[in-house]
């Protein structure tokens, strides 16, 4: 079995994704909750922070996958 | 939303991650398959002209699989189909009836153009020809070129089928195809890819220059395009009075939240006229590629999941937003204002770099995000395959009932997926866009 450190260190990065698109999300949440009326402008800044968060996580794998 | 983007990366990577353990029960089974006395009985008599120090330079010990065995009864391999049904291909099978496409293809031999139609690749027979021409075959969709003396190289040939085996270069185990021709087999290599081997291609004894499945998919996915929009914009020209109904108020409503809720959010409202067409063309265009991709039995186009063409996205925005930038954009990545000065070093390296990771990322998210959507429609269809193989027709029955649910769910998020994926590439861009354009007032 090859590249099971590789494997490790996405495991890795994607707890961390995990837990910042969790949080992420759970904010948005009560942040549309206290104030309704702003969700359109919450869900996209949200969408575009889950997608930051994604994008480290994937430069991560990406890392992974070629130093194995 | 994000959720749905997460589980699919998720999915994604367990299926990337699962890959050496695949490969290598694969060639476990590839060496059982075959005996090793092959390889010294192969290299006698009329055939003394191609050991295999002539096409393989440095250390390798090659497994050469003989041809007389029967091949037909491989079990049925999941990530393998998977990998197949979302790469490209030089064929477009709609319901398994091979379409022929163009064929490209320059060697030393001199440049060959003609249709994959010469390959005579027969219905329901996994994409692989049963001809070559001027010494190119083609297997499970892609073309490759006879790299071994002996084969005739000229004209249209009829060959058997293809084996497998692997060899080792530089230490690494690497797999290697044969096509079978008068019983012997003759090695075969992929099209060269400008990687340097890290994704296992490299320079090899042909380059492909063929419109492949997924250029015939952009040009028809933009060519829909232009149809339903021009329908759109004459609705506007002749009736401007009316209210749009109908196509016309699909569109308006996409092109309107794209207006209002991408490009004067992130870019302004001085300055989002001038990069709002592109912003339009790049979401209706991946947009229109994705939700392409997900027309069932339609020969599963995977083009917005296709690294390369994500690439060219992504390389399109980096130049874009470079062009673009003005004097505070450089300035707050090369010489940050306001840090101490031992710090703007030190940033300058990592906001160096993040110049070149945003388009990275663009590229990697929408490509991964749409593969994993297909892996993962494959795996669920794999299912009747599967159950079929363990317990015959009732499992096949069984397999049948699970999938098909699964796969309907599947789907339905893929067309989700779509959307959000679409969207975010066109709101990052245009957030990059914002950044590179914006006006300080220190």
């Amino acid at each position: 079995m090859t590249g099971t450190l590789a494997a490790i260190g996405a495991g890795l990065a994607v707890i961390g994704a995990g837990y910042g698109i969790g949080t992420v999300g759970g904010k948005a949440m009560e942040a549309i909750s206290r104030q309704p009326e702003a969700s359109g402008d919450i869900r996209s800044g949200m969408i575009l922070m889950a997608a930051f968060i994604e994008g480290a996580a994937l430069i991560a794998i990406l890392l992974s996958i070629f130093i194995q | 939303m994000s959720r749905n983007i997460y589980s699919a990366l998720l999915i994604f990577t367990a299926i990337l991650f699962s890959f050496p353990a695949i490969s290598q029960g694969h060639n476990h089974d590839d060496h059982s398959g075959h005996d090793h006395d092959s390889h010294a009985g192969h290299d006698h008599g009329a055939h003394e002209g191609h050991d295999h120090a002539a096409h393989a330079g440095g250390d390798h010990d090659s497994h050469t699989p003989n041809c007389s065995g029967d091949h037909g009864d491989h079990k049925y391999d999941p990530a393998a189909t998977a990998i197949h049904h979302i790469s490209d291909a030089n064929i477009w099978s709609i319901m398994e009836f091979p379409i022929p496409l163009p064929m490209i293809l320059k060697s030393d031999a001199g440049i060959d153009m003609f249709m994959s139609s010469k390959f005579h690749v027969a219905s329901m027979h996994h994409e692989d020809g049963h001809a070559s021409y001027n010494g190119y075959v083609m297997h499970e969709g892609s073309a490759y070129r006879v790299n071994q003396a002996g084969f005739p190289m000229d004209g249209s040939v009829d060959h058997g089928p293809f084996t497998h085996g692997t060899e080792m270069v530089d230490g690494k185990e690497r797999d290697v195809k044969f096509v079978c021709y008068n019983n012997t087999p003759y090695r075969i290599e992929q099209r060269t890819t400008l990687d340097g081997g890290v994704l296992g291609g490299g320079i090899t004894n042909f380059w492909d220059f063929s419109p492949t499945k997924n250029v015939i998919a952009m040009f028809l996915s933009c060519l829909i395009l232009f149809f339903l929009f021009r329908g759109a914009a004459k609705k506007y020209k002749t009736n401007p009075e009316k209210a749009p109904s109908g196509l016309q108020g699909m569109l308006e409503t996409m092109v309107v939240f794209i207006r209002d809720e991408v490009a004067i959010p992130f870019i302004g409202k001085e300055k989002y006229m001038k990069f709002f067409p592109f912003l339009l063309s790049l979401f209706f265009f991946i947009l229109g590629l994705n939700l392409f991709g997900q027309i069932p039995l339609l020969g599963s186009v995977n083009a917005t999941g296709n690294l390369t063409i994500t690439a060219v996205l992504a390389i399109i925005v980096l130049i874009l937003v470079s062009v673009n930038g003005n004097l505070d954009y450089w300035k707050h990545i090369f010489w940050m204002p306001g840090v101490p000065t031992f710090v703007k070093p030190l940033l300058a390296v990592v906001e160096g770099m993040g110049i070149f990771i945003k388009p990275l990322t663009l590229m990697l998210r929408l490509a991964g995000n749409i593969s994993a959507g297909h892996i993962a429609i494959l795996s669920f269809i794999g299912l009747i395959f599967i159950f079929g193989d363990l317990f015959g027709g009732i499992g096949s029955g069984m397999g049948l009932a699970v999938a098909t649910p699964l796969t309907l769910f599947m789907m339905a998020i893929e067309i989700i997926v779509a959307f959000v994926q679409a969207f975010v590439f066109t709101i990052l861009t245009a957030s990059y866009i914002g950044a590179a354009t914006e006006e300080h007032h220190h």
